[in-house]
């Protein structure tokens, strides 16, 4: 045991005295909560967009003023022509021109309906829609502001809205359940597969099995340290979600750093299993960043929803980690979920890692014979 | 001249010679042409309401046939409950859960105060607000039309008709939006992240002491580490392109000569972020983890996935001098816009000072000596 203490005392040695190590184990959690939570947003604010206003009335007038003082856009452009459209969407800046065609406020105030065109830049197809909708909903409400006369005998439908789980509208809660799985696959499976694969590919680890240490010892000793700093990983990421972004946990902690935990040794053991399969640690590399960190990244529906994806992706998925851990940390994080929402996707996390461990195992044995020899 | 000519002929034959490094030129463009593009779609989808109807009469009705009609909404229904109604947005299988109170249709027959509520799932704040004003347009229109069939004058009840069109990409084809931006992705991988790794690898393995003892001067040996990549990089891009074409048909609009020019002076730059990362590493594990770490904030800050401009001041600012920021927005103008070069000119004389300076001063910082 003490010789085992010792084996991992120097692992942590070896990662600590390295400050690139430190940049991706401490660094890359606290810049990617920042990103995310500030910069990268799917929400619009400030956008770019033109006028063109044929009418030029008091409503045209009264309307654009509504449009920029909203938040939502900044008007860049007054066009005066049809011809002058493509023009200002070639340079880039501005995603939308509004059209008021001629005598839209007259037509509006005795006829009781008049016409509004929107052009949305395409090439952006998110912003696009956003914008476009965003428009719509400021000129619906605008026209329904316009109502005159009616007396108190009509019937006006009042809806009122709840909005569950995140009443402040925050777009935060979507990502830091998305960034702890990334996390937690890069430092798991990437950081600990190239390590044990260097010492494979420099001998080195020939060295240490030669020493009186057992094989499986060498092993645990090697991702002790992932562990430990995993979690403490996941500790300072909901530190800074709670701290930064005022995101609560709704549900239990101890459900959750559970579950973190059950999610760090099945990255752990797909992190032994690849260094297990591999010769270098190049080959360690590729396979733990595109066949971890991508699918994490992209087939998750962290960023990307899967129900946006062709069908054989949200197959693909099913059979990755992340997309299973994802929904468990979301349950839990925003919604409150409890253990009897979650108990299933727990099963397959649960199922997976004994899968990993026995194979990475059974891999680690046949190579340590040979090496035995 | 002819010894930088003997030492690129050495790198390309080592390339060459790599079975990774050789298989991974011709495979990361196709898988990340395969995978990325269909996968990464942001596309806003039908929005799941689920409606309980306890007044069950023709108002009710006719206003569930619009919510059913209109194209924002997949439309169920479910028990008069609200704690099944808290049950269905804990579970997920609805995004929004309409009651429709027993007297809804009195209150529209004038004795009371129409009223609906809603519940809407909120964890994506975005489409918790898009589905929400879809909810009110519809409610809106149907509201107006039973107010101008009880006799009023529709002049006194305004509504304005709007028609949307989407330029460059009229059905709003995710694919033609990320494919731009892929193909910015592929040369930065190629670019920073292998061009790199081999930078490194020689000081790994210490041949490079060996390149040391011969009379190789710095810039031969840089220019003959840099060059295979630069052209690799290139082939790549329309290897990367001619399978977005193929498999997408994704549009060209503007000028090939002008996206190969943007795409090289991007290109110089990420050498030069290459050049610099690997002499602050002496393994290749330290070098990949330095990349890594920058290759992830400029990709994510240079609204790949989501607008730039809806980002806060100071990551605009931050974005001066990202030069992957600068290649996403020219690649996106010059394919789907057929934008010119007089349109991003601006850019790209940004993205020329930014190469030529990350390439100084990675060049007089590069030690030869390990």
């Amino acid at each position: 045991m003490k010789r085992f203490m010792a084996f991992v005392k120097k692992e942590f040695l070896h990662i600590f005295r390295d400050y690139r190590t430190l940049i991706i184990l401490f660094g890359l959690p606290a810049v990617q909560i920042l990103v995310f939570g500030y910069a990268v947003r799917t929400d619009i604010s400030n956008a770019g967009i033109a006028v063109l206003d044929l009418s030029h009335d008091e409503i045209t007038t009264d309307i654009t003023n509504k449009l920029e003082s909203s938040g939502f856009f900044r008007i860049v452009y007054s066009l005066h022509s049809n011809n002058e459209i493509d023009a200002a969407f070639k340079e880039g800046i501005i995603k939308e021109v509004v059209i008021f065609p001629e005598d839209f406020g007259s037509d509006l105030t005795r006829e009781g309906s008049a016409s509004v065109s929107i052009i949305a830049d395409g090439s952006e197809p998110n912003s696009a829609n956003l914008v476009s909708s965003y428009t719509t909903a400021i000129l619906s409400e605008y026209s329904a502001g316009l109502t005159k006369n009616i007396s108190a005998t009509m019937p006006v439908i009042r809806s009122e809205v709840r909005m569950y789980f995140n009443p402040n509208l925050k777009s935060q809660f979507m990502f830091v359940p998305g960034v702890i799985t990334l996390i937690l696959i890069l430092v798991c499976a990437l950081m600990t597969s190239v390590t044990i694969a260097r010492e494979k590919e420099f001998g080195t680890m020939e060295v240490l099995l030669v020493s009186p240490l057992r094989p499986w010892q060498i092993i645990l000793g090697k991702v002790a340290p992932y562990f430990f700093l995993s979690v403490i990983n996941v500790i300072t990421i909901l530190l800074m979600a709670w701290f930064v972004f005022e995101l609560p946990i709704q549900g239990s902690l101890a459900l959750l750093m559970a579950e973190c935990m059950l999610y760090i040794l099945l990255s752990l053991s797909i992190g032994i299993l690849i260094s297990a399969s591999v010769s270098n640690m190049q080959a360690a590399m590729f396979i733990s960043m595109l066949g971890m960190m991508l699918p994490s990244l992209l087939l998750s529906g962290f960023i990307f929803p899967i129900e946006n994806m062709p069908k054989i992706y949200d197959y693909v998925s099913a059979v990755l980690p992340p997309r299973w851990f994802i929904n468990i940390i979301r349950g839990i994080m925003v919604k409150g979920a409890g253990f009897e929402i979650i108990w299933k996707e727990t099963l397959i996390l649960f199922a997976m890692t004994i899968f990993f461990l026995v194979l990475g195992s059974k891999k680690f044995k046949v190579r340590l014979s040979q090496e035995e020899k | 001249m002819r010894k930088l000519m003997f030492l690129l002929k050495k790198e390309l034959r080592q390339i060459r010679r790599d079975p990774l490094l050789s298989r991974a030129i011709i495979m990361v463009p196709i898988i990340q042409m395969l995978i990325l593009i269909p996968a990464v779609n942001l596309e806003v989808k039908k929005i799941d309401l689920a409606i309980a109807d306890s007044d069950h009469s023709p108002a009710s009705r006719e206003l569930l046939a619009r919510l059913t009609g209109s194209s924002f909404f997949n439309v169920s229904s479910t028990a008069d409950n609200y704690d099944d109604a808290e049950q269905i947005l804990l579970k997920g299988s609805a995004d929004m859960v309409l009651f429709i109170p027993e007297d809804f249709s009195e209150g529209l027959s004038g004795a009371g105060i129409p009223r609906l509520q809603v519940l809407s799932d909120a964890v994506n704040a975005t489409s918790a607000q898009l589905g929400w004003a879809y909810f009110n347009a519809v409610v809106r229109d149907y509201n107006r039309e039973i107010i101008i069939n009880k006799g009023i004058a529709p002049a006194s009840i305004p509504g304005i008709n709007i028609s949307t069109r989407y330029w460059y990409n009229e059905t709003l084809n995710y694919k033609f939006y990320m494919l731009p931006g892929v193909l910015v992705i592929l040369i930065t991988a190629i670019g920073l992240l292998m061009a790199g790794l081999n930078l490194v690898k020689e000081k790994e393995m210490g041949t490079i002491e060996q390149i040391n003892v011969t009379p190789v001067k710095k810039w031969q040996l840089i220019a003959s580490k840099v060059i295979p990549f630069f052209i690799i990089g290139l082939l790549d891009l329309a290897l990367g392109l001619i399978i977005g074409w193929i498999l997408f048909g994704i549009p060209f609009e503007g000028s090939l000569l002008l996206f190969f020019a943007c795409a090289a002076i991007f290109l110089i730059a990420v050498l030069g972020l290459a050049l610099f990362f690997s002499s602050m590493a002496s393994t290749q594990q330290q070098f990949l983890f330095i990349a890594f770490f920058f290759v992830m904030i400029f990709v994510l800050m240079s609204g790949i996935f989501t607008p730039a401009e809806s980002m806060p001041r100071w990551a605009q600012d931050f974005n001066y001098v990202n030069p992957v920021a600068y290649l996403m927005r020219i690649n996106r103008m010059v394919m789907l816009k057929g934008s010119g070069f007089h349109d991003i000119a601006r850019d790209m004389g940004a993205l020329a000072v930014l190469a030529f300076s990350f390439i100084s001063f990675a060049i007089w910082t590069y030690r030869k000596r390990a």
